[in-house]
Parts: C-alpha cells; sequence; structure tokens
C-alpha cells in the first residue's frame, strides 16, 4: 500500500513512537507502517522514517539502563520499558590500552557486545522485531539465521509469548544450537549455505503457512535492522558524547554497518553530539568476502560468493546492504577489509590475552582488519578508533585450539618440574 | 519448455494474486518476456532500465541463483522451478 499525504500521522504512529513511515532507500517511495521490507516499485529495502521530538542528554540518562533510554530515536511503543522483553544493551566500552599499545594505537575501546542477554549484538534489533510483532498480531516469531539470530530470537520469544521457529544453516558450531535450542521453540537445520535459509525464508513467507509469522529478518527487517543504531548511540554516550574518529565493524548482510552511520548521522542532527568527521570500516572474513571485493574492485555491486570460513556468524554470501556498506564506507573515508581464518583466530588470542576479552570469530574478524590495517597504513594510530566484539567466544570454541598448558599430579614437586615458573 | 515460476507477494497484482503461473522459453530472457506477454508490467519490476536483474532481485533457476550461473542467458530446462525473490532479506 503506497502512502497517501493523510497516512503521514496514522493511529500506528504512536505504536511506534517517532516513526512515521517506511520509505524505500532506492527510489523514495514511502508507505504506511506495516509488516513490509520491500518496495513495490523496485524491490529497493524500505527503512524506517521518523520525526524525532525533543530528545537531550539529560531525557536520555534519565532512561533505564538498557537500549531503552533511547526509545525516542526507535520505532517502539511509549511504554516499550514495561513490556516483556529481554531489554538489551548498555553493554561495556571496554578501554583497550594495553590492546592499543600492542598494535600501535593511540586510543582504543573495543565495544564488547558479548554481556548481552544472549551473548551477541542480535538481542539489540531481535528487541525491535518483537514490539513490531506484536503491534502486527503475529503469533510465530521466525528468522533466518547464522546462529546468534536464532537465539536472540528464541529467548526473546520465550519471553514475549511468541510462538517460535527459527532456521539455521546444517554444519553450524554447537554452542550456538544448543543456546538457540534451549528455549523451546523450534529450530530447524536447513542442509544449505545461510543465503539458502534466506531464500527459504523468503519463500515461506510469501505461502499461506507463513502467514502470521514476523520473520525478524525479513518482513520485520526494516524495525529489526534499527536496533544496531543504538550500538551507535551507546559508543557515542560512552564516550562522553563524543562520536569516534574511526571505527570498525564487521560486515554479514551489512545492515548493521549502515545503522551505525544511521546511529551518528541521527545524534549529529539532534545537537547531541559535535558534528565531527567519522571513518568507517567494515571487516570480512576472506572466506566470505563479497564486500570487501567489491570494495578491492571499485565495484558498486556486489557480485555474491559461496562462503566458506570459520566466521560462520559473517557467513552470507549474498549480503542484502552490501552496496550501501559501499556507500558508507566510501562517503566516511573508510574501507572494507578482509582477513584470513588463520588471521581470525590469532586475532580473537591476541583480544583475549590483552583485553581480557573472549570474542567469537565475528570479533576475531574485526580486530584481525585492526590489525591488518594499521599495518598499511589503512587508518590513522593516533585517532580515537573503536572495534566492535559482536559475540561471545563461548559459542565458538571450536575456532580456538586453547587448552591446558600442562596437567601435572597435585605436588609442589610435580609443578616445580613442569617448567612452570 | 514449459516452466512454472514462483512469484513473490509483491508482484501478485500482476498475476491475479497467483502465487506461480506457467511460462515458455529456453533462457530466462524468453521466460521473462513470455512472462511479460501475459503478465503485461511484470518484467519492468524485475529488470532495470538497462534490462538487467535489479540488484535487489534474486532469481533463481532451481537452486542456482542465476548470478553464479549465466545471467538472463541461463538456461531453462523443460519443467525447471524459476523463483523470483526480493533480496532484501537476512542479516
Amino acid at each position: 500500500m503506497v502512502m497517501t499525504a493523510t497516512e503521514s500521522s496514522t493511529s500506528a504512529a504512536r505504536s511506534f513512537g517517532p516513526a512515521v513511515a517506511l520509505s524505500c532507500r532506492e527510489c523514495g517511495q514511502r508507505y504506511a507502517l506495516g509488516p513490509r521490507f520491500a518496495c513495490e516499485q523496485c524491490f529497493g529495502p524500505l527503512e524506517v522514517a521518523y520525526e524525532f521530538g525533543d530528545v537531550s542528554r539529560e531525557s536520555i540518562a534519565r532512561g533505564p539502563n538498557n537500549i531503552w533510554r533511547y526509545a525516542d530515536l526507535l520505532p517502539v511503543p511509549d511504554n516499550v520499558a514495561d513490556l516483556p522483553n529481554m531489554n538489551p544493551g548498555l553493554t561495556p566500552l571496554v578501554r583497550a590500552d594495553r590492546l592499543a599499545a600492542e598494535v600501535g594505537m593511540r586510543s582504543l575501546h573495543v565495544k564488547d557486545d558479548s554481556g548481552n542477554p544472549t551473548h551477541s549484538f542480535k538481542d539489540r534489533v531481535v528487541a525491535m522485531a518483537v514490539e513490531a510483532g506484536r503491534t502486527f498480531g503475529f503469533t510465530t516469531l521466525s528468522c533466518s539465521s547464522t546462529g546468534n539470530l536464532a537465539g536472540a530470537v528464541g529467548a526473546a520469544a520465550a519471553r514475549a509469548g511468541f510462538r517460535s521457529c527459527v532456521f539455521i544453516p546444517a554444519g553450524l558450531e554447537e554452542g550456538k544450537i544448543v543456546m538457540a535450542a534451549v528455549y523451546g521453540g523450534q529450530l530447524v537445520a536447513i542442509d544449505g549455505t545461510y543465503d539458502d535459509v534466506n531464500r527459504f525464508c523468503s519463500e515461506l513467507i510469501g505461502d499461506p503457512a507463513g502467514e502470521d509469522w514476523g520473520f525478524v529478518n525479513v518482513n520485520l527487517r526494516p524495525y529489526y535492522a534499527e536496533g544496531s543504531k543504538t550500538l551507535a548511540y551507546e559508543i557515542a554516550e560512552q564516550l562522553g558524547w563524543r562520536l569516534p574518529e574511526q571505527i570498525i565493524v564487521p560486515i554479514a548482510s551489512g545492515s548493521q554497518l549502515t545503522k551505525i552511520d544511521k546511529g551518528f548521522r541521527d545524534l549529529v542532527k539532534l545537537g547531541l553530539v559535535e558534528d565531527r568527521p567519522y571513518r568507517i570500516f567494515g571487516a570480512q572474513a576472506t572466506g566470505c568476502s563479497p564486500v570487501a571485493r567489491a570494495w578491492e574492485n571499485g565495484h558498486d555491486v556486489v557480485q555474491p560468493m559461496k562462503p566458506d570460513t570459520i566466521a560462520k556468524s559473517l557467513a552470507i554470501g549474498n549480503p542484502a546492504d552490501g552496496p550501501y556498506v559501499l556507500d558508507v564506507c566510501q562517503r566516511t573515508g573508510g574501507s572494507v577489509v578482509h582477513v584470513s581464518d588463520a588471521e581470525i583466530v590469532d586475532s580473537i588470542k591476541l583480544l583475549a590475552r590483552t583485553e581480557g576479552v573472549f570474542a567469537e570469530t565475528a570479533g576475531g574478524v574485526t580486530t584481525g582488519v585492526l590489525r591488518k590495517l594499521i599495518a598499511e597504513d589503512g587508518l590513522d594510530p593516533q585517532a580515537e578508533t573503536v572495534v566492535l566484539n559482536t559475540g561471545d567466544g563461548l559459542k565458538t570454541l571450536n575456532a580456538v585450539d586453547s587448552g591446558v598448558t600442562a596437567t601435572i599430579k597435585p605436588s609442589l614437586d610435580a609443578f616445580k618440574d613442569a617448567g612452570l615458573l | 519448455m514449459s516452466v512454472s515460476v514462483r512469484v513473490p507477494t509483491i508482484l501478485r497484482t500482476y498475476t491475479k494474486d497467483a502465487a506461480e503461473v506457467t511460462a515458455e522459453g529456453d533462457t530466462l530472457k524468453a521466460v521473462l518476456a513470455d512472462l511479460e506477454a501475459n503478465y503485461p508490467g511484470i518484467q519492468a519490476r524485475i529488470l532495470d532500465d538497462s534490462g538487467k536483474v535489479r540488484r535487489f532481485v534474486n532469481v533463481y533457476v532451481g537452486d542456482e541463483d542465476v548470478r553464479f550461473a549465466d545471467g538472463l542467458d541461463t538456461v531453462i530446462a523443460d519443467g525447471s522451478q524459476v523463483s523470483i525473490i526480493p533480496a532484501v532479506a537476512g542479516g
């Protein structure tokens, strides 16, 4: 349904806070807020358009210690903090002096999003989708997932009282499977890649079988994706209401990177931070690097590829927001870089050894890309920089080979003999 | 060559709400042209002004994304299934 002028302030607006419409990123066509995700004119992605009210640093500070402190900037009901939701966010921004010294940076922070309720950034986006799903009257929550999202949807559905049925590619890490299954919903492994799973979900949505289903990253995707803006808001607030000069973000579909950019721009527009330049860098694994390859080749479209990497949470071979990632990195003076599986593992260990942060493989990708950018003079080592860790290393234990240093008898002699002193 | 074409929700205004239609053609290009003959206007939703598959549309022949095959020149075997799917999903 294409929007008419009179629909710009529908009764649905109260359920979506400051959100007023969905707008096509490609052609600008506007639609009433609803469970839709692609433009009827050009198939372009729809995103939430807002009319923000008065928002101040003080009004945010008065909010709860989770993402709902930014509710005035999100497409959620005004009373969202009172509804059953996982209430993610306000994860630590770790000042990473030891990592900075080791890699040669002046000022470095790690935004450690493993601190969310299901241990990945996905709780942020699912929190939005739950509210939209509730408003639209869906009874089942679903998604295509590389693992982290499956757990986030399972948990959020359980808390909010939805049925859940989530789809993953077969062969995911055991930690992610258990974590997705434990919440009691249905977990279906599909014999194929993530892109096959995604295709399946897109077809299911057009079938009567999926009629009452809210697919968080398909028909609820415009709302869901906005949750990643909260990473930008938090980072700026935790830096003392300042934008970082450089930020390194992992790329799977690319949505998170584009929404962090949108979040920074929101803050500038609202006068909450000083308008200073920032550079956004995208990070991929070499085994699934369609966006990095497009960047290297100077293309503005992304050729899909078949993923083969240990960074399974980033293994999307046909990234929906790839072209927009290229736009953002170009506009902000960043770049898109990929690192090998060996570099990912090494970087997971480096981050753990220097900062006590045990990242999942995606955090190894961003840390690896940081090192590569430094080595190749691709960023400014003097500039204030943030690296994202979007998930918990406990979910990807098989990626690292760390183990006991030695096994000894319980005696002082045995300890001394083992040469550990 | 007769093939079955799965139509996404946002294109069903052209197919009188049918989720699946049949079309003729031995390449994807020919199948789309046949669709256009029977459902005028539908092709312009799938292809851009320069005649390429729009960047936010995925087209599959069987299980194969045509971007991994020969694009619009992908050969379609008799009895194949062609699926047109919005690309903006996932992540």
